[in-house]
């Protein structure tokens, strides 16, 4: 390193001070706990005794475990159909709050509403709005079933049904991306509109080749953020359906990890899948940057 | 011309009615479920659970809302939705105040100030937001019972006083469109480090500390799993804990009260939004856009 003059000494001494907390705070609640837990993964620990090493046992045993596929592809397939759903119906709000007709802020505030409800609050109101018996959902949906001669189903305890309650809450609280989205459909030039309305272009074809491609770095954002949250899903499964009922149809994989470690107090286990659930995450992220990298349009 | 005009016109009148009518039809699919929740908290028991069900209440039950206040109060010997009101409220307040301390610090220095090692620290904040909390789970709280912290708020709070990757992130572009010649001219003045920090991008920065401030104490409200990990008595419960108990009771909390009780807990963050839109707003678009 090039010698440092003594006003750069005394900023970088300043600058290390300043960032001290956060120093400290990475090391005590993150690093070690990080290294542990990996270390943690190839052991056999109950919190009661003291960990012993036991190799890649524990990874062995992850990918012949039933219940990790389960909750691992229940985890999935919410995030499968929430990701894209939520992304529709943000970026569909945010445009049609953007085509500025009158009472932009009521609506937005309205659609912006339900994504303040805090997880246990929403998911205990859930519980009641599908309810089978006296849930408004399905006093709603038995007009159109009725008409068919059927009966709307039993949304919380059919194993075919419960994870789309699950998905139904997902999309319902999307007020943050489409607050993304509506900034970001704001910095599109209005000439590229002009112009594509003078070459006589559809509102599909102005959404297709002028919308997306500008809002694509935001899609991005949203979709990665996605893929970290839906991955580590806990909450509202953990209040709307105990133990994953029914039959483990809505068992996400961060509720295994929490009933291995601090039910079950399989200490060991837990860590191993949580870092198989890291290496899932990176995965995923990983490829999606890759997917989105080439198409992203960068501006400038 | 003239008619090509009018054809205009005419679809745009047309646009402008299907884009009304959607929005219309998607702000009630959107705050239905809410005026429900209200609507029930001030029905009658049996009201509540009668199919088809009413959607205005036959008579409105205030007193709902000082009967789900005070519910198990005689088991308890306590009313302990205010309990768990008290607690989340120390708890929020706690770490609202640590979290703006600390990060708008520490931002300070990754933002304005060089030092060896500040952008490999710094690339290593953002790559810190990809570990999913399952992972550390256990180790933390091998950490905090050792420490006895277990059962207390402690482990809840106390990390909050230490900076975290999102907001240092979030202040750290905040304070670098705050031109440079503002500091130049305070160290040039022989003001010390702390001086510029205090006196100059402090005052600057409010409306993004005020951000901070907000989804600290939106996210701590909210937070579930952390005070399920770390509360085990009902006295040190939070309200969202603490509903969640409320609901998974053996025999269940009857819904109304269920309802008044969820919407007591969404109240506050409510009227909270409706006092700080501006800056809400702002503050969300700016973490999707400046990223």
């Amino acid at each position: 390193m090039a010698k440092m003059g003594q006003s750069e000494r005394r900023q970088a001494l300043a600058g290390v001070l300043f960032a001290m907390p956060y120093l400290i705070g990475f090391s005590v609640f993150l690093a070690i706990p990080l290294l542990t837990s990996l270390y943690n993964s190839f052991t056999e620990y109950s919190v009661l005794r003291e960990p012993v090493w036991i190799g890649v046992r524990n990874y062995a045993d992850v990918f012949k475990d039933e219940l990790f596929y389960k909750s691992l592809g229940n985890t999935l397939f919410f995030a499968a159909f929430s990701i894209p759903l939520s992304t529709i119906m943000a970026i569909a709000l945010a445009m049609l709050l953007n085509t500025k007709v009158r009472g932009q802020a009521f609506y937005r505030t309205f659609f912006f509403l339900p994504s303040l409800v805090p997880a246990v609050p929403m998911a205990i109101l859930w519980l009641y709005l599908f309810n089978g018996d006296f849930g408004i959902v399905n006093a709603v949906l038995k007009i159109p079933y009725g008409a068919l001669g059927l009966e709307p189903p039993n949304w919380l305890s059919s194993v075919d049904h419960a994870k789309n309650v699950l998905i139904t809450m997902s999309v319902w609280t999307v007020g943050n991306a489409m607050i993304i989205y509506l900034a970001g459909l704001q910095e599109i030039p209005q000439q590229l509109y002009e112009a594509s309305d003078l070459d006589g272009a559809s509102p599909w074809q102005k959404t297709k080749n002028v919308t997306i491609p500008l809002l694509s770095p935001v899609i991005m954002f949203n979709v990665l953020m996605g893929i970290i949250g839906s991955l580590q899903y806990f909450t509202q499964a953990y209040v709307l359906f105990p133990g994953g009922a029914p039959a483990r149809s809505t068992y996400m994989y961060s509720m295994y990890i929490y009933d291995t470690a601090f039910r079950d107090l399989r200490m060991g286990y837990a860590s191993a899948l949580g870092w198989v659930m890291f290496v899932i995450i990176l995965t995923l992220t990983f490829t999606a940057f890759r997917f989105f990298d080439k198409k992203v349009h960068y501006e400038g | 011309m003239a008619k090509s005009d009018k054809t205009l016109t005419q679809q745009n009148l047309r646009a402008v009615v299907v884009i009304h009518a959607a929005l219309v039809i998607l702000s009630l699919a959107f705050l239905v479920p809410l005026i429900w929740m209200i609507s029930t908290s001030l029905k009658e028991a049996s009201e509540a659970r009668a199919f088809p069900p009413t959607w205005i209440p036959k008579e409105f039950l205030w007193g709902n809302y000082s009967e789900a206040f005070n519910y198990n109060k005689e088991n308890l010997g306590y009313a302990p939705f205010a309990v768990y009101g008290r607690n989340s409220l120390i708890l929020c307040l706690l770490t609202v105040v640590g979290t703006v301390v600390s990060n708008a610090v520490v931002a300070y220095s990754f933002a304005r100030l060089k030092w060896p090692g500040r952008d490999v620290a710094f690339a290593l904040t953002l790559a810190t937001m990809m570990v999913p909390f399952p992972v550390l789970m256990v180790p933390l709280f091998g950490l905090f019972k050792e420490l006895g912290w277990v059962g207390t708020l402690r482990p809840l709070w106390v990390p909050a006083w230490f900076g975290a990757a999102f907001n240092i992130f979030l202040l750290r572009q905040f304070y670098r469109t705050i031109p440079n010649e503002l500091s130049e001219a305070a160290r040039i003045d022989g003001c010390s480090e702390w001086g510029i920090f205090s006196r100059v991008i402090l005052p600057l920065a409010k409306p993004a500390l005020a951000v901070v401030a907000l989804f600290s104490f939106m996210g701590t409200w909210n937070d579930f799993l952390g005070p399920l990990l770390y509360l085990q008595r009902q006295e040190s419960f939070t309200l969202a804990v603490g509903l969640q108990s409320y609901s998974s009771q053996a025999g269940g909390t009857p819904l109304h009260l269920l309802m008044a009780a969820s919407t007591m807990v969404v109240a506050p963050v409510i009227i909270l939004f409706f006092f700080t839109q501006k800056q809400f707003i702002q503050g969300i678009a700016a973490t999707g856009l400046k990223g």
